[in-house]
Parts: structure tokens; C-alpha cells; sequence
């Protein structure tokens, strides 16, 4: 065993306060976030085995049973777009765990006894969302282009901003789960499932709901995630000035406020 | 470094079950001071140290922790002071150099800073060739000291280890003591700790604080606890019963001992200042022809100290469910 080695430190970080910026503090928790990522990129890929289940399994049925009955036409055209939102709904609802994790592990209670501004600690985390979900997408894209599905490029970038800011509120929702549920971590899945296929089924990412009864339809319209889909579908298609996509910026930037909001505020309220 | 006054913290449990985990705990540590806080599971430890890391508010009382009141300046609190929990510091998923490194930035440390005292904690705490494995890879002994590496990275005043080699080997125990140690006469800080292991807090600390039901039931130097609160056991075999009672009835009449009990040919009693009256002893035992055939003296633990203070043994004194609320 050898002997620890003396390493003399200087204790400027006291007598000098550095000046603390919320900027900084969520520069450093977001790097802290993706450093596992950049170490296994894999990883990213990961979290579309749902995703890439729906569009290789699904989508073929969808072609024929609907067709050319599908609104806006071919089906990869209609599909694709509803699995770019997909993967923000599957990928960024699960974030909460990692949290839930690292308050087991000790290591979200190591944080909170450091500087970092509590919010910092959130939106840091929230904003890993656009990294993450950015190459997810830029991924299934690239493996449907051989299938024939066709990108317009300017709206496919305002697609990325879309489904960018849908996942940071997402991921800010599941942090908030995490936290509300973090003495009784069982019931992080349990509300997860339970929200997660609803708000799937009722944004007419599978099917179209037009087809459904009106209940439903009144249901789908009070769910965020149809306007972003239909947002998505006009973007990825190139109707860049449809009304759609005004309201499907509406609802994801809504999403990402309200989801902060409660996000930071139970950062805020943890012990 | 530490002042408290009437700290206490109450748990609502129930709608009409409230834990009072810590009942106005007087805690005065200064500068330079090694100070372990001992006692059972649910007596209030750990629930004492997270209202000093300013994770938890307390109930009633203040602390002043490096100056700053925990309640009013918690920020000023958190930059001065290294902080060692119960769990793993460093994320699993993370590799154990960028967790240090990470740490360093987030106390404002320059990039080349940071680094270069990653690395330097790295090799100190014997981690070294281990930068990039993951935390959830490192065995339970290196974890632990990545931990505490967590803790010194900034040169913080004051280290707050929290039960820090509970469910490590021995040999790992000894491993970190061995570091803390070295780290603490090498930089002066201040260390409080708590811990369940009373050889730990005998051997490592200055002063022992005992805790019992979230409160201070006795403060001292291990040595002043012993003589104060258990003095030293002595325990005689003869070469038969009738040796062992005529003994018995020689010690009764002795003003050194107390408690004598004869079991067969062998007596147990408590001695004042027991190794320096063996001699004496053995010397009236032989004058008056009683054969000894072995002799032993015990220090008191500081277990024997909790016994006497509490009547209970700190090994059976656990209750969970204070801890469990604070967790």
C-alpha cells in the first residue's frame, strides 16, 4: 500500500469567491450529462428500440391496411414524422430514472452540497434533451431515406428546433416525476406507463384520429402532442407556413415553459 | 467551525406520527478538530449532519457552519465545506477522473486547475490507473475513496464524513483511515465524522461525541469517557474455587474494586486504574497463598462507556426508523 502522497492545495477557491453564473453552473451539470453519452455513443441508440420497433413493425401494416387513405399521402411521409415525436415521448419521459438513480446512489446528494444553483441542476439536465433527441432523429432519418422517405431541408432543421424544445420540457416533466416520487421510486414507472400511452395513442401518432369518435377526438385536441405532430408532419414535408406548425410551436414551447417551471421549482423544494 | 445551539429537527411521519430525530443538539467543534459523532442507527447522526450540509433545514436552533449560518448562508456554507455521504459522491454511470474533475469546475476551479487536482487526488488516494473506469466498476473500497477524494477536491476547511467505511472490509477500512489520516495532518482540516465502529472513533478522534435518541449524552476525549463513565475490568482464574472466594473476599475489602463476582474459580471486578495495581495485587494474593493462574486487565470500550450511560449496548441500540425518515 503507498503511503497518500501529499497534494498541497491553495484555498483560492474561498478566499477568492468566483463569480457564479447561472449560464455557467447549467453549462457544467449539461457536460456532466452528456460526458457518458460522449464515452458510448452507442447509447443514444438505446432508447429507440421502441421507436424503431413502431416504424419497422407498425408502419408496414399502416401501409396496408390505411394506404393512400393516409392523410398527406405516402406513408413514410406520415409515419416518420410521428416517430421523430415518438422518440422525444419515449426517449426524454424516461430521463427522470437517471435522476432517481443518482439520488440512490448518493451522487444528486453530493451535488446540492456544492454551489451549482439548484435550477442549474435541472435545466442542465433538461437541455442534454436536445443533444440526445437531435442525433436520435438524425439517425432514423438517415436509415428511412433508403426507403424512400424524402426530406425537405429547412423544414427539416425547424422539425429539430420543434422536437428539441418538445424534449426539454419532456425530459423537465420526467425530472419533476423523479423528484415528487424519488421516497417511493416504484411508482416512476407506474405513472410513466400510465401517461405515456394515452398521451401516444391520443395525438394520432399510430393512426389517424379523424377515424375515431368525437370523445376522442375531443380528447386529442386537448393533448399538446397533436399539435406537434401534425407541426412535425408539415415541417418534414415542407409546408413550412402552415397554421399547423404555429400552433405545434405554441404547444412544445408551452410544454418546455410549464415543464421548467414545475422542473425547477421542485429542484428548489428537495431535501 | 461548528457551533450549534439547540439544533433539533422533527419529522412528520404521519398525520398524527411526528419523529423527533434530533432534540437541541449543542455541538461546538473547532478549528482543527477531529470530532467523531457516535451512536446508534436512529439516534439522530445523520440527520445532525444534513442539517449542517444545508440538505436539510432544521426544525428549531441554529448552526453556524465555517462561519455562515446554515439556514440564512447556505451557499457560503456549501463553498466552504467538503461533504462525504452515506452514498457513492461520484455518479456510477460517470468515469471516476471526470466525476473529480467535474467537481473541481463546479467549485471554480480553472479547466487546467481542476484537472491537474483530479489527477493529484487521484494518486494520493491510490486510484491511480483507474481515471477512466466507471464508477459502478470500481470495487467498494476504491468507490469510497473516490468519495472522499470528492470531498477534498476544492481544499475545503472542514470534511464531513458520514458513516465513511461503513460495509467495507477491514482491511479497506484501515486502507482509508490510513489516507484520511495522512490528508488531514497534511492539510489541516477540520473532520467530523460519525460512525457506528467504536474502535474507529477511539482510534481516529480527538473527541467523541455520544448520541442517544437525538441527543448529546456525553462529550470528551475517548480517554476522559472511559475513566469517567467505565473503568478498567479485571478478570483472575485460580487454581480452584476455594482460591477464587478467598480472593473475592480479599478484593471486597480492597477500596480499588467494585462489582466483584465470583464465577467458579475465576472473579471479575471492576479495578481503578487497573494496570497499575496488578502488581499489588498479585503480591497480596501470593502473601496470603492464593495460587493465580491468569490474569487479564481490559480497557474499556467505548461500548462499555455507551452501556453504562444508557444501559443499553450500542451494537442492540439501533432503532431504523428515525434513520430511514431522515434518509
Amino acid at each position: 500500500m503507498t503511503a497518500t502522497t501529499a497534494p498541497t492545495p491553495t484555498r483560492t477557491a474561498v478566499t477568492e469567491p468566483p463569480p457564479r453564473s447561472l449560464v455557467r453552473d447549467t453549462a457544467i451539470v449539461l457536460a456532466r450529462e452528456l460526458r457518458p453519452t460522449l464515452h458510448d455513443p452507442f447509447s443514444v441508440v438505446f432508447s429507440l428500440v421502441q421507436p424503431i420497433f413502431f416504424l419497422a413493425l407498425f408502419g408496414p401494416l399502416l401501409a396496408g391496411n390505411l394506404g393512400d387513405g393516409l392523410p398527406g399521402g405516402a406513408v413514410w411521409q406520415w409515419f416518420v414524422p410521428a416517430i421523430l415525436v415518438m422518440i422525444s415521448l419515449f426517449g426524454s419521459s424516461t430521463v427522470g430514472a437517471n435522476l432517481l438513480f443518482e439520488m440512490q446512489t448518493g451522487a444528486h446528494e453530493r451535488m446540492l452540497v456544492t454551489p451549482l444553483a439548484r435550477s442549474a441542476l435541472l435545466v442542465g439536465r433538461a437541455l442534454k434533451e436536445i443533444v440526445t433527441l437531435c442525433a436520435q432523429a438524425l439517425l432514423i432519418v438517415l436509415v428511412m431515406i433508403p426507403f424512400g422517405f424524402t426530406l425537405h431541408a429547412a423544414g427539416a432543421v425547424l422539425g429539430l428546433a420543434l422536437l428539441a424544445v418538445l424534449g426539454v420540457g419532456i425530459g423537465s416533466f420526467s425530472y419533476a416525476l423523479a423528484l415528487a416520487v424519488r421516497r417511493q421510486d416504484w411508482m416512476f414507472w407506474l405513472v410513466h406507463q400510465t401517461v405515456l400511452f394515452p398521451l401516444m395513442i391520443l395525438s394520432g401518432m399510430l393512426l389517424p384520429i379523424e377515424g375515431g369518435p368525437g370523445w376522442m377526438q375531443a380528447l386529442a385536441r386537448a393533448n399538446p402532442l397533436s399539435y406537434v405532430v401534425d407541426a412535425e408532419r408539415s415541417l418534414v414535408n415542407g409546408d413550412l407556413t402552415s397554421g399547423s406548425v404555429l400552433w405545434g410551436a405554441v404547444a412544445a414551447g408551452l410544454t418546455a415553459a410549464l415543464g421548467l417551471a414545475v422542473g425547477i421549482r421542485s429542484m428548489r423544494r428537495t431535501d | 467551525m461548528i457551533h450549534t445551539e439547540g439544533l433539533t429537527k422533527d419529522f412528520v411521519v404521519g398525520r398524527k406520527e411526528t419523529v423527533h430525530a434530533v432534540r437541541g443538539i449543542d455541538l461546538h467543534v473547532e478549528r482543527g478538530e477531529t470530532v467523531a459523532v457516535l451512536g446508534p442507527n436512529g439516534a439522530g447522526k445523520t440527520t445532525t449532519m444534513r442539517m449542517l450540509t444545508t440538505l436539510i433545514a432544521p426544525t428549531a436552533g441554529t448552526a453556524r457552519v465555517a462561519g455562515y449560518d446554515v439556514v440564512r448562508e447556505p451557499a457560503q456554507v456549501r463553498r466552504r465545506l467538503g461533504y462525504v455521504g452515506q452514498g457513492n459522491g461520484a455518479g456510477h454511470g460517470q468515469r471516476a477522473l471526470d466525476e473529480l474533475y467535474v467537481q473541481g469546475i463546479t467549485f471554480g476551479m480553472s479547466r487546467r486547475d481542476a484537472r491537474r487536482r483530479a489527477q493529484e487526488l487521484m494518486d494520493g488516494l491510490d486510484l491511480s490507473g483507474k481515471e477512466r473506469t466507471k464508477v459502478s466498476d470500481l470495487s467498494g473500497g476504491q468507490r469510497r475513496r473516490l468519495d472522499v477524494a470528492m470531498g477534498l477536491v476544492h481544499a475545503p476547511e472542514l470534511l464531513v464524513l458520514d458513516e465513511p467505511s461503513t460495509g467495507l472490509d477491514p482491511q479497506n477500512r484501515a486502507n482509508l483511515w490510513e489516507h484520511i489520516t495522512a490528508l488531514r495532518e497534511a492539510h489541516d482540516i477540520t473532520l467530523l465524522l460519525t460512525t457506528h465502529y467504536l474502535d474507529e472513533a477511539d482510534t481516529m478522534a480527538e473527541r467523541v461525541v455520544i448520541v442517544d435518541h437525538g441527543r448529546v449524552i456525553a462529550d470528551d476525549t475517548p480517554e476522559a469517557l472511559r475513566s469517567r463513565h467505565a473503568g478498567d475490568r479485571l478478570t483472575v482464574s485460580t487454581a480452584g474455587p476455594e482460591h477464587a472466594a478467598r480472593l473475592a473476599a480479599h478484593l471486597e475489602a480492597w477500596e480499588a474494586t467494585t462489582q466483584v463476582e465470583l464465577r467458579g474459580s475465576t472473579l471479575t471486578a471492576g479495578i481503578a486504574a487497573g494496570s497499575t495495581r496488578v502488581t499489588e495485587l498479585v503480591r497480596a494474593a501470593d502473601a496470603a497463598g492464593i495460587a493465580i493462574t491468569d490474569i487479564q486487565v481490559r480497557r474499556p470500550t467505548l461500548d462499555d462507556v455507551f452501556l453504562n450511560l444508557t444501559g443499553r449496548s450500542l451494537r442492540e441500540a439501533g432503532t431504523a426508523a428515525t434513520e430511514e425518515a431522515a434518509a
